[in-house]
């Protein structure tokens, strides 16, 4: 019935669908299982792609060739690039998302994509022979055959869902959990670990009062996610609102907290402290007085609103009472509870850079099975693992992005090395080099290796040349171009900066703080003519290189220091508990992560300063 | 300070007491085969057959010749200072002895020492911390009590408790500039830009303050640079042998051991005094003459103390007044000794404590009023606020590593100044917290992420 799969694909959420896509594209046969086929790209909380951070990581995947970018700008409602205010390398994109169109999108992508097959059924376990995993067993008995396997659960492995004191298994509200694969893995000698997320309820919008709230529009010219001409800025766009709880709601929430599955200990998973429940907060910030509520429309036509900021697992009936407290809401009707979910990961410092277990070859984790939580963390872990299981069965090189090549880097490479306690979240923070990591030069850095293995398609590799060499002319131009006291200086003395003596180069003005291109063209119309021949992303790529020149210098050289580190490679079979030195934690953690260079070990936790000095005496520098 | 693997097996020797100062030298090997080489040249007990942590009385041989009378102290590894096998012997405080012991024992398959050596093993070994190894480095290469003191001080963590608040208000001020970043959609009050001026500049204030005990730091560690000016014949050879004999009860009366070693540095109430520029103070010339050389000059510039000593007898106030007009134009600290005070006619002694009140006077000679005049250093550099518990930085690493903390504070300052956005503020920041990081262990983004969940109500 079935052919022999180059890849299984276990799991059809934002991780499951880009793994899919991307093995399929570059020529591998793949199969995606999911118990469901309609709930095939599901946001199962917020419906809304990118923000900050997880904005940049949405236009990496982009760059490099997988869909998340173009499902997301088919599916958009509204967009905002937040963070204007501050240096380019904060600015992040986010949109709000038709949550019904995003996954008929990504159905109808995947459905489009040569090489991928489908199949509805519970995976319940893999065939794994010498410790190399060859298929997967389905629920009613079936043996798939396949080379590889890359496993994308999301939160149904043992899932259990909690309203109030009610828990039964579930994988997501209304759909059953899956079983077999965490126990088959344990006894295989993987180590599990238990997690937890929540999601807030959902609300009818006809029943809300929104004269009673701020509205919150998106951008006026909102731009998009992906750097393929296949998509389109959005043209209108709806709005969203904002409101806020009050003392009565947190009155009301706190008579429901000895029934909280959260505070009477039924829950043992460890959520993540970026994302709290309602109860949560007022339980540990009793201090404030209200909390901030987005009031988000599910899509383009349906009523259906999420209540973001009101994550909760409070019984059903408090939640109810609360919300209705809430300015606004005093008439909501709930469609659906909130409710918290606890679910099986495991831990990835148990993996390699590619995604590949350590323990069972060809076998590869993506999402949050890794522990992470986020649509485009998952997304992008999909990209890396449907990427690699591709390669690893065409005998190819594994394709690895370094800490200082993109945000996707850096997640592979904290969970690998540091792995996680809580649902591991983006922050631009966790990026030593976030001046490099920008969501306008994503192409820039990725779309040339996207191409090379095959993903990127040739018209994004002549987009995004044609926009390094523009860029590069342009850069060069505003270096020689000069412009002269008598014709700027009255427009300079109008943006309240220093007037000139003799002729100063735009670039010069450029690095003024006060001063962008669109205030530098409109001194010199002769000038403006010029700009009008270059595309928007090009004069705001020159002007980006330029204006902050010298910080993106200094990150390339911390780039290149570190890369030396990279480059001190540690032997595989290196002893390190022989080492009595090290520290007792350091010693361990090295012992198990088996870092490939100087610089994974240094980035290991558990592994201090003083272990890595240690190192380096014994590694003979 | 590395080396290759198989040097790590050999066993090395070395003289673990100051050259040429005791009346005791101890010689001190570590390794695997240290207790039997030892007992190739001890006759005594059987060494190889002794328990750890004991003692034995015996003498050493180069064959039927006997070079000393010895006590050999044995650690039987791992309870060691390195944990290997080490040996200490005890041997009479000569170098030409010294020499000739570790003579033998290299013969017998010793390898000398390389610096710091033993102290690398310990650490290598697991038995300290680098931070402690370093501390345990300066402890061995304290030479007195103040200096002591600051090494013991650094090892019990006083200065990593220093370092510490250094640490967490650092990590408090990235924190909130990581949090407008991060979470600037998020409805949290963030920091003014003057509320981030003050906490910066309170940051400065205190790496400067651990970088200015670095100096004072330094003094302990290496002595308080001193200089004996004077005529010829004042007496400023009596006067360092004074002092010297004062302090140093036990001064080698062992053939070979050169006063030249010894005279530069001088201990006075715990602190050393070190004497710069000695040969130049034996040799016939005015030292004060030639201050005009500016070469003379820049040396006693380097001083931070001087002596202005002058024999009574042979000195009119014409001269002093001449002399403590150039050193005041110096601008060194310096104190006015009036020597040979049983010469000296009284009138004239009357006259100078009119003008001079603050003249000391002494007989080198006699070792009169010395005491007085140990006492009046002691004010002059004021040492005591290094005795009070406060955390002075003695070790280069740590010192460079605050200035360049200090530096990259200083960036964040003129960003503030130049009112670039948080990203590139966090820039300077995140290599300030990277240098103090090489301090205090390393600084993580999770240290800066804990910091803002603990304080602010992130997420929706």
């Amino acid at each position: 019935m079935f052919p022999i799969y180059d890849v299984i694909v276990v799991g059809a959420g934002h991780a499951g669908c880009e793994a899919a896509h991307a093995a399929a594209m570059m020529g591998s046969k793949v199969l995606l299982c999911t118990m469901n086929m309609n709930t095939i790209a599901q946001m199962s909380c917020n419906p809304a792609m990118g923000g900050v951070a997880k904005g940049q990581i949405v236009r990496e995947i982009d760059a490099l060739g997988g869909l998340s970018g173009i499902i997301s700008d088919k599916s958009m409602i509204q967009f905002r690039m937040l963070n204007r205010s501050k240096g380019p390398a904060m600015w992040s994109p986010r949109s709000q998302n038709d949550r019904m169109r995003f996954a008929e999108e990504w159905r109808l992508a995947l459905e489009h994509t040569p090489n991928v097959d489908f199949w509805q059924e519970m995976i319940s376990g893999l065939v794994i022979k010498n410790n190399r995993v060859c298929g997967v067993k389905t629920g009613i008995g079936l043996e798939i055959q396949s080379k590889s396997v890359v496993l994308t659960n999301g939160t149904f492995l043992n899932g259990i869902i909690h309203i109030g004191e009610k828990q039964f298994g579930g994988g997501r509200t209304g759909e059953a959990a899956a079983k077999g694969i965490t126990e088959q893995l344990v006894q295989l000698g993987f180590e599990a670990g238990r997690m937890k997320t929540g999601t807030p309820p959902r609300v009818d919008g006809r029943s809300l009062d929104y004269s009673k709230m701020e509205i919150q529009y998106g951008n006026e010219n909102p731009e998009k996610f992906s750097y393929s001409d296949e998509t389109k800025p959005l043209t209108k766009q709806r709005t969203c609102w904002i409101t806020y709880t009050n003392k009565e709601v947190h009155k009301t929430l706190e008579t429901g907290f000895d029934r909280s599955p959260m505070f009477n200990g039924r829950i043992q998973g460890l959520g993540p402290r970026y994302c709290p429940s309602i109860e949560d907060k007022i339980n540990r910030f009793a201090e404030r007085e209200r909390h901030q509520i987005f009031v988000e429309p599910e899509g383009w036509n349906t009523v259906e609103i999420y209540v973001n900021g009101f994550s909760t697992s409070l019984p059903e009936d408090v939640q109810y009472a609360a919300l209705r407290k809430i300015e606004g809401f005093e008439n909501a009707k709930m469609f659906r509870p909130g409710y918290a979910i606890e679910y099986d990961f495991f831990p990835p410092t148990q993996l390699k850079l590619t995604l590949e277990t350590q323990l069972i070859e060809n076998l590869f984790f993506a999402g949050q099975i890794n522990g992470t939580t986020g649509y485009e963390e998952a997304a992008s872990q999909g990209l890396i693992a449907g990427i690699n299981a591709s390669r690893k069965i065409a005998e190819y090189e594994p394709f690895l992005l370094k800490r200082s090549d993109a945000y996707i880097g850096v997640l592979i490479d904290d969970l690998i090395n540091k792995g996680t306690e809580e649902p591991y979240r983006m922050f631009t923070s966790r990026a030593e080099f976030r001046l490099l990591l920008r969501q306008d030069n994503a192409d820039l850095r990725l779309t040339q290796m996207g191409h090379q293995i095959g993903l990127a398609n040739d018209s994004r590799l002549e987009k995004m040349l044609d926009k390094k060499s523009d860029t590069a002319k342009l850069v060069n131009d505003l270096k020689q171009k000069k412009l002269s006291p008598d014709i700027i200086n009255e427009g300079l003395e109008g943006y309240e900066t220093a007037t000139i003596k003799e002729k100063v180069s735009i670039e010069k003005l450029l690095k003024r703080p006060q001063l962008g291109l669109n205030q530098i063209m409109e001194l010199d119309q002769e000038l403006k003519l010029y700009l009008s021949k270059y595309k928007k992303e090009v004069l705001e790529q020159a002007e980006i290189q330029i204006k902050y020149e010298s910080y993106i210098e200094k990150e390339q050289q911390m780039v290149e220091k570190l890369n030396n580190m990279e480059n001190y490679r540690i032997p595989i079979s290196f002893d390190y508990l022989s080492i009595p030195a090290l520290s007792a934690e350091g010693k361990q953690k090295l012992h198990k992560v088996k870092p490939e260079t100087l610089g994974q070990a240094s980035r290991i936790s558990g592994v201090s300063p003083a272990d890595l000095s240690i190192l380096t005496v014994y590694l003979g520098r | 300070m590395s080396f290759s693997l198989h040097e790590k097996e050999d066993t090395i020797v070395a003289l673990a007491t100051p050259q040429g100062v005791g009346a005791i030298a101890v010689i001190r090997l570590s390794g695997k085969e240290a207790i039997k080489i030892t007992n190739a040249v001890f006759k005594g007990k059987n060494l190889e057959k002794q328990e750890s942590h004991t003692i034995h009385f015996g003498t050493i041989r180069d064959g039927e010749r006997i070079i000393d009378e010895v006590l050999v102290s044995l650690f039987v590894a791992p309870k060691s200072f390195t944990k290997e096998n080490v040996v200490e012997i005890s041997t009479h405080g000569s170098s030409y002895i010294v020499n000739q012991v570790i003579k033998l024992l290299i013969r017998k398959g010793a390898r000398p020492a390389k610096p710091g050596e033993f102290t690398q093993r310990a650490f290598l070994n697991g038995q300290f911390d680098l931070a402690q190894a370093e501390a345990v480095a300066d402890l061995i290469h304290s030479d007195s009590e103040t200096s002591h003191q600051a090494a013991i001080n650094q090892m019990r963590g006083g200065f990593s408790g220093e370092i510490s608040k250094l640490r967490a208000e650092l990590i408090h001020f990235a924190s909130m500039i990581e949090l407008e970043l991060d979470f600037g959609e998020e409805d949290v009050e963030f920091a003014s830009r003057n509320d981030l001026r003050i906490l910066v500049e309170k940051l400065l204030r205190e790496v400067e303050q651990l970088i200015l005990s670095f100096d004072l730091g330094n003094v302990i560690k290496n002595g308080v640079p001193t200089v004996i000016a004077g005529k010829p014949n004042a007496g400023k050879s009596t006067l360092l042998n004074a002092l010297l004999n004062e302090e140093k009860a036990i001064v080698s009366d062992i053939a070979g051991t050169t006063r030249d070693f010894i005279e530069d540095e001088i201990n006075i109430g715990g602190v050393i005094f070190r004497f710069i520029d000695t040969a130049g103070l034996r040799e016939t010339t005015d030292v004060i003459e030639a201050i005009g050389v500016s070469r003379t000059q820049e040396k006693m510039k380097t001083a931070s103390l001087i002596l202005y000593l002058f024999d009574l007898g042979d000195t009119d106030m014409v001269e002093i007044n001449r002399d403590i007009n150039k050193l005041e134009n110096l601008g060194v600290p310096f104190l006015k000794v009036a020597n040979k005070i049983d010469k000296a006619g009284s009138l004239f002694i009357s006259d100078l404590k009119e003008k001079h009140p603050d003249t000391i006077f002494i007989s080198a000679g006699q070792k009169e009023n010395l005491d007085h005049l140990k006492d009046r250093i002691m004010e002059l550099v004021n040492l005591d606020k290094f005795r009070t518990g406060n955390t002075i930085v003695t070790n280069i690493r740590h010192y460079d590593s605050l200035v360049k903390t200090r530096q990259s504070l200083l960036d964040v300052l003129s960003g503030l100044d130049n009112q670039i956005t948080n990203d590139f503020l966090a820039m300077d920041i995140r290599r300030s917290l990277h240098y103090l990081g090489e301090i205090t262990g390393e600084i993580t983004t999770d240290d800066l992420l804990a910091n803002i969940f603990s304080k602010f109500c992130i997420g929706k």
